[in-house]
């Protein structure tokens, strides 16, 4: 079980693995996530399902190393074994509930921020497959680093913006969308996923622009079901968790400023996670002082 | 021999305890020790102790210890098996009846149950029927002698889903009448609360959880971990992949917070996730690479035997720590032996004491907890006099961890994507008490799942009253 099928490359940095996880793969829709387990001696990691093959049992994984725990994933390659692979968790995107009068009655803007396209990509699909074609954004930081560009042409309008202007548009994914709006573009539907700042002031932006907003939300998370309530999160000054109730949220009604202070949680800890994986054993006792990692 | 100062050898060379209407003490780890570390607190009885405690036993003909059992172990039986020095037979008695004795001797809350109703009660202490019941089964392990499996199976299918306490003893029960039965597991390994929950310190994984856990599958019992029932297979899936009953152990659920303001600070956490990160993810071993956030000082929230865990959890992670508990020390719903161990080993208890904010710094971390003081009222619904705040009392506790051990929320899970299966008004599952069945046909429920939560023999009870039930659902339907 859980074996890796392909691995590669999708930029610097950003993995894509396809893995083998029949159950998941049968039941999983646009807007679930997984959580994996690298070895027994790994913590428990939600990612992203960017696409899944019903019929071959197949899931795909997109991941951008951050901490010492997604960095050592990078060390799986094409033939090695999860340990574990839970899911599909959470609900699926509030889209797939929608009837096709609902979906057509929307004008859909996906918007998508660095690792954050991978997630959006299955609901562009699916909506493609349900006979929509939506408008979708994707911004990354330079030309290197934007994603899956190619798979989005084939299911969406894409409008491709890069901070640094080296690729398409110039300028941050909230940019483009008043550039769009500007253009004569009307949504009254957005989804959007990326980076927690960058969700933020989408979330500003468009509940200026009167614009419905989904996010999907990521936080820290033990089990994914439910039980360990790490993910709680502030909406609409309710508590709700990530796992179970999320991950997408009415974006304007979510405290991201809450939320990005609860990501920091382990920051220390998973600091000196990272150092000690880079300088290896030279790490623990070098200085005398720091009395390991705990 | 240690312990022999309790212990005598009679004129007719039998062991007897050196005074009958006393208990014969257990050995613990000292407490200022075991406050530093995670090996299990209580060292357990050895023959000698085993066979002089056992002599106490009154081996009276209407034994009402039996009924105290939510398995109906024949503890009589068991007991004379000891004081005879027979202790595979003693494990054979015991055995068919739980698929879990080590596990229940060491976590049953037997002074409520069947030490509670024990007879000698009222004329001295009651006999260590728990202490017994783990001897025998430490003893069983170390001779690796196995519980008793059917080995003429009948071809019928069973989904139990949950490898906690309830979905064990289920399965355990099933396969040892011929049932094939796999249990389906969320988590990576299997156990549940056993895992999950309750501490190394009071139930050790490696030597006691796993070994029990491995006797039930050598009954043939199949388990499925990282498998979410509801969320990567359904129920009626499960019927169309063969299964003729499904029984749904799925544990307690979602945490329950207070609602006060601050809560979702940095540095307030629920004891489910205190305890998972260090239990099952075992955070307080380096060569895992789970974090857990090790405080100066801890404020635990609550009086249940949970709060007792996250507490001396806490404790061995090298922090000060404090109960806040609303009522007193009379009303802790935690077993008198948990409170007494963590007054042992140094916890602080704030009673008659109630939260009413988390304060903060400004990044959001927690740096204090204002409190206000309480008293106790007239009784309430539950039979316990009601906590009032005294006007004016509040006062502030520093500290910079706070853990929130309040009881939990039904999971959703499973009854929201599970058509035909009722839930009653606290979206526990609706179950009959006497075997299990739901409102859906061929579903049975018990354990936490049905009750709230409660304790891990109620929910190896209920497992039990469940297999006899789906036992008597297939045999129906298969005439």
């Amino acid at each position: 079980m859980y074996r890796i099928i392909e691995s590669d490359l999708l930029a610097a940095n950003i993995y894509r693995m396809v893995v083998e996880a029949p159950r998941i793969a049968k039941h999983c829709m646009p807007g679930q996530f997984i959580i994996v387990i690298k070895d027994e001696f790994s913590e428990r990691i939600p990612l992203t399902i960017c696409d899944y093959d019903r019929t071959k049992g197949t899931i795909t994984i997109v991941f951008q190393p951050a901490g010492a725990s997604t960095t050592m994933l990078t060390e799986l390659k094409s033939g090695d074994h999860f340990y574990s692979i839970v899911g599909p968790l959470g609900n699926p995107s509030e889209l797939c509930s929608m009837s096709k009068e609902e979906l057509s009655s929307l004008k859909i803007l996906f918007i998508a921020g660095g690792v954050g396209t991978a997630p959006v990509f299955p609901q562009v699909k699916w909506l493609h497959e349900n006979g929509i074609t939506a408008d979708a954004i994707i911004g990354a930081k330079t030309k290197d680093l934007v994603i899956l560009e190619k798979e989005f042409n084939e299911v969406c309008n894409l409008y491709v913006t890069t901070d640094d202007g080296s690729y398409g548009r110039n300028g941050m994914v909230t940019k483009c969308l008043e550039d769009l709006v500007a253009e004569g573009h009307d949504y009254n539907y957005a989804i959007a996923i990326g980076p927690m700042i960058m969700m933020k002031f989408t979330c500003l932006l468009t509940k200026k622009l009167g614009i419905h907003t989904i996010v999907s939300m990521n936080p820290i998370m033990v089990d994914g079901t439910g039980m360990c309530g790490a993910c709680r999160l502030n909406v609409g000054n309710e508590v709700k968790f990530a796992c179970v109730d999320g991950p997408e949220f009415d974006g304007h009604l979510v405290d991201f400023d809450q939320a990005m202070k609860r990501a920091q949680l382990y920051k220390t800890e998973e600091g000196r996670a990272k150092l000690a994986l880079e300088e290896g054993k030279t790490h623990h006792g070098g200085c005398g002082n720091c009395g390991g990692d705990k | 021999m240690a312990g022999s100062e309790n212990v005598y050898i009679a004129e007719d060379g039998t062991i007897k305890a050196a005074d009958a209407k006393v208990k014969v003490p257990v050995r613990e780890q000292d407490p200022k020790i075991r406050a530093t570390n995670f090996d299990e607190v209580c060292y357990g009885y050895n023959q000698e102790e085993a066979i002089a405690e056992a002599s106490r036993c009154l081996n009276c003909k209407n034994a009402k210890c039996i009924a105290g059992c939510p398995v109906e172990i024949d503890i009589p039986a068991f007991i004379q098996q000891v004081k005879n020095g027979e202790f595979a037979k003693a494990y054979e008695t015991i055995s068919s009846s739980s698929a879990l004795p080590a596990i229940c001797g060491r976590v049953c809350p037997q002074e409520t149950q069947c030490e509670g109703v024990w007879i000698r009660g009222m004329k001295g202490d009651a006999i260590s029927i728990g202490k017994l019941e783990r001897f025998v089964a430490d003893w069983a392990k170390e001779q690796n002698i196995k519980p008793l499996s059917c080995t003429l199976k009948n071809g019928h299918k069973v989904a139990v889903i949950g490898s906690g306490p309830a979905g064990l003893t289920c399965a355990g029960d099933l396969a040892r009448i011929g049932y094939d039965v796999t249990i389906f597991e969320a988590l990576h390994k299997p156990g549940g609360v056993l895992l999950y929950g309750i501490p190394e310190f009071r139930l050790p994984k490696d030597a006691v959880v796993a070994p029990e856990i491995e006797n039930v599958m050598d009954m043939g019992v199949k388990i499925e971990t990282n498998t979410i029932i509801g969320k990567s297979v359904y129920i009626d899936e499960l019927f169309e992949e063969g299964y003729e009953a499904v029984f749904i152990g799925s544990g307690a659920g979602l945490p329950v917070f207070m609602g006060i303001p601050g809560e979702n600070a940095n540095g307030v956490f629920s004891a489910n996730e205190y305890l998972t990160r260090n239990n099952l993810m075992k955070a307080f071993r380096d060569d895992y690479d789970t974090p857990i956030k090790c405080g100066k000082k801890v404020v635990v929230v609550g009086g249940g035997n949970v709060a007792m865990d996250a507490t001396r959890t806490a404790l061995r992670l090298g922090s000060e720590v404090h109960i806040v508990y609303r009522r007193t020390e009379a009303e802790l719903p935690a077993r008198v032996e948990e409170v007494g161990h963590a007054k042992e080993e140094g916890v602080i208890f704030d009673l008659l004491t109630n939260p009413v904010e988390i304060l903060t710094d400004d990044d959001q971390w927690v740096k204090g907890i204002k409190c206000i003081r309480m008293e106790l009222g007239e009784p309430d619904a539950s039979g316990r006099r009601r906590p009032i705040p005294v006007e004016g009392s509040e006062f502030e506790i520093d500290c910079d961890i706070v853990i929130m051990a309040l009881g939990t929320s039904p999971n959703p899970l499973i009854s929201s994507t599970t058509e035909g299966l009722d839930t009653n008004k606290k979206k526990c599952i609706i179950a009959d008490e006497a075997d299990g069945k739901t409102s859906k046909e061929g579903v049975f429920a018990g354990g936490d799942a049905v009750t709230g939560a409660a304790t891990v023999i109620l929910a190896m009870g209920a497992g039990k009253d469940a297999a006899k039930g789906i036992d008597e659902y297939i045999r129906n339907r298969s005439k």
